[in-house]
């Protein structure tokens, strides 16, 4: 026999004699229980070890949305309002920490993520009763429940922290702790239940009308933004705007924040995979790109215009990315997320420069420009964009193959779903708005004095200096 | 005894300093200020809108003088102060009625 067929011969009778073995095997009879209970113990093990790798991204990413708050909004925010106002800016983030926490444990988690109807949460699960260690398979099945309800807590401080960006410099601690409160109740609540609540109207999976939100771009910041627009219009201008001349104090901490909030973002739009699977690497590369090409649109677009690309720009078209690729982030292709971010760049800044000066209207800190808008792009190119190859949202055919969710892979009709989540979000928001608006202002007032309005928040709401140059 | 106030660009102190104590002035206050004379501010953009930032970034010195050592502190200031364009600054003489030394009471020229 020549050399050349040795190998092969020696491979096949060593797989050969094993194969033919397990062959015979069955014919032995059931395996025993010993042996079952190994497997049973070896699955255990297995589903273990997953959740383990899931468990810890998300329970990472809900510390990384939280550090989105403090200190990514309030050296953001912070960095940009006058100094005498720094530590009253800050507080009305850090407040949400608190008030918000609280509220969640008691009620909120329950309205927004109970079974309830297609429109708001029961209270079941107020006190996080029934609440527990083990997954629910609604929410994200190889993590534990209060892991999902801690991970969605952090999304439920932000939401009413960015609306604060509308109302700078110019609204009552005790006023805006009360506001803030009750919007995230009536409005943010809502607005999540109906997305990503189980039984909500426009949730993916059998909504009325099922809308792609992966991480929140119409719960987060539409319902912000557009809320952040009705404040900035019913509360009037800071004295002075837009004659005085308000720079930010200190670019240098605005510019830290946002990298803060850069960096938090991932945690936001990737831990929103509720796994540590491929899905979350998707929504983890979309934010990346995304903020890349937002500043360099926004920079661009300002170096067009003003002649000098601004640091301002630069780092408000990184968070406009950012914002408008949240709700694509889990279900578009990385090019759709450079497209997306560079759009929102462009149009954002278009937004913030022009149509904000038309109009005339006080949003200090354009949470209406960035936010607002940007969620409402977002949510739109998310229509057109979603591909079932990074996300079989509505499931798979019968041959396997995922079915279309958005626009390019045929799904034109998605895009009527997401205008209807946008519409329902710009309306709850609204509305919501207004009414407390108007209830607390008629109570206890909103605006701040003319005389602590000049003094500044730091001195006149907290009895405190943000900074002692002389200490 | 004789008070000198000059307003300076911020980048000339260290030269304007250097030149005060070499001519034999011992003591001197600096002050931070912002101002403008005929200098036009610089804009700046804000949210692409463009504002015009009029209170420039300026050094102030002053010191107390004997009345012989006027001409040799005006000569070293506007040697090492000057650059030749708007913005430069400007000297301001004016009589002092009286000067204290703190630690020991002196008072008058040996004061200063």
């Amino acid at each position: 026999m020549c050399r050349r067929a040795f190998m092969p011969l020696i491979l096949l009778v060593s797989l050969g004699l094993p194969t033919g073995a397990l062959a015979v095997a069955p014919a032995l009879g059931p395996s025993p229980p010993a042996t079952q209970a190994q497997v049973a113990a070896l699955e255990q093990a297995v589903r273990d070890a997953q959740s383990a790798g899931d468990n810890a991204w998300v329970l990472v990413s809900a510390t990384l949305v939280l550090l989105m708050t403090a200190p990514g909004l309030t050296l953001f925010y912070g960095g940009l309002v006058r100094r005498k106002n720094i530590l009253g800016t800050m507080m009305q983030s850090f407040a949400m920490m608190g008030l918000i926490t609280v509220l969640w444990a008691l009620v909120g988690y329950s309205l927004a993520f109970g079974a309830g109807n297609g429109f708001i949460g029961g209270f079941e699960h107020a006190f996080l009763r029934g609440v527990g260690l083990s997954p629910n398979p609604n929410y994200g099945g190889t993590i534990p429940e209060q892991t999902f309800m801690v991970y969605q807590l952090m999304f439920a401080i932000i939401t009413p922290a960015l609306i604060t960006g509308a109302f700078a410099e110019r609204v009552k601690f005790s006023s805006m702790a009360v506001f803030l409160s009750l919007w995230s109740l009536l409005v943010y609540c809502p607005m999540a239940h109906m997305i990503w609540g189980v039984g909500g109207v426009l949730n993916v999976a059998g909504g009325r009308w099922p809308v792609l939100d992966f991480a929140g771009g119409t719960v987060v910041h539409i319902t912000s933004g557009v809320a952040a627009l009705v404040c900035a219009l019913y509360l009037g201008k800071r004295a002075g705007y837009p004659h005085e001349n308000m720079p930010p104090h200190s670019m240098v901490l605005s510019f830290i924040g946002a990298a803060l909030l850069w960096f938090g973002w991932f945690g936001f739009n990737a831990g929103s995979a509720l796994n540590a699977g491929p899905l979350a690497t998707s929504a983890f590369i979309n934010t990346q790109f995304a903020a890349a090409a937002g500043a360099i649109g926004w920079v661009i677009s300002e170096w067009l215009q003003n002649g000098k690309p601004t640091a301002l720009g630069a780092i408000s078209g990184a968070v406009a990315g950012l914002a408008t690729v949240t709700q694509a982030s889990g279900f578009v292709q990385p090019m759709s997320a450079l497209g997306i971010g560079l759009v929102a760049g462009i149009v954002c800044s278009f937004m913030v420069f022009k149509i904000k000066r038309y109009f005339g209207y006080d949003d200090s800190l354009d949470a209406f420009g960035v936010h607002g808008v940007g969620g409402t792009i977002g949510a739109l190119l998310t229509g057109l964009l979603a591909s079932g190859a990074i996300n079989a949202a509505f499931g798979k055919d019968a041959t396997g193959k995922p079915i279309a969710t958005g626009a390019i892979g045929g799904n034109w009709h998605q895009v009527v779903n997401q205008a209807v989540g946008i519409g329902t979000g710009w309306s709850l928001a609204i509305l919501g708005t207004l009414l407390l608006l108007f209830a607390v202002d008629k109570t206890i007032g909103l605006r701040v004095s003319a005389a602590d309005e000049a003094e500044g928040l730091d001195l006149s709401q907290h009895g405190e200096e943000g900074y002692d140059f002389n200490g | 005894m004789l008070k000198v106030e000059a307003i300076i660009q911020p980048a000339k102190l260290d030269a304007v300093k250097e030149a005060l104590i070499e001519a034999g002035i011992d003591g001197m206050t600096i002050l931070e200020a912002r101002g403008h004379g005929r200098q036009k501010g610089h804009s700046e953009f804000y949210r692409g809108r463009e504002y015009t930032i009029d209170l420039l970034p300026k050094v102030k010195i002053e010191m107390v003088v004997n009345d012989d050592m006027k001409e040799k502190v005006v000569e070293a200031i506007l040697r090492t102060a000057r650059t030749g364009h708007i913005g430069d600054g400007k000297i301001f003489i004016s009589r002092v009625d009286d000067a204290i030394r703190i630690r020991n009471d002196e008072r008058g020229e040996t004061a200063i």
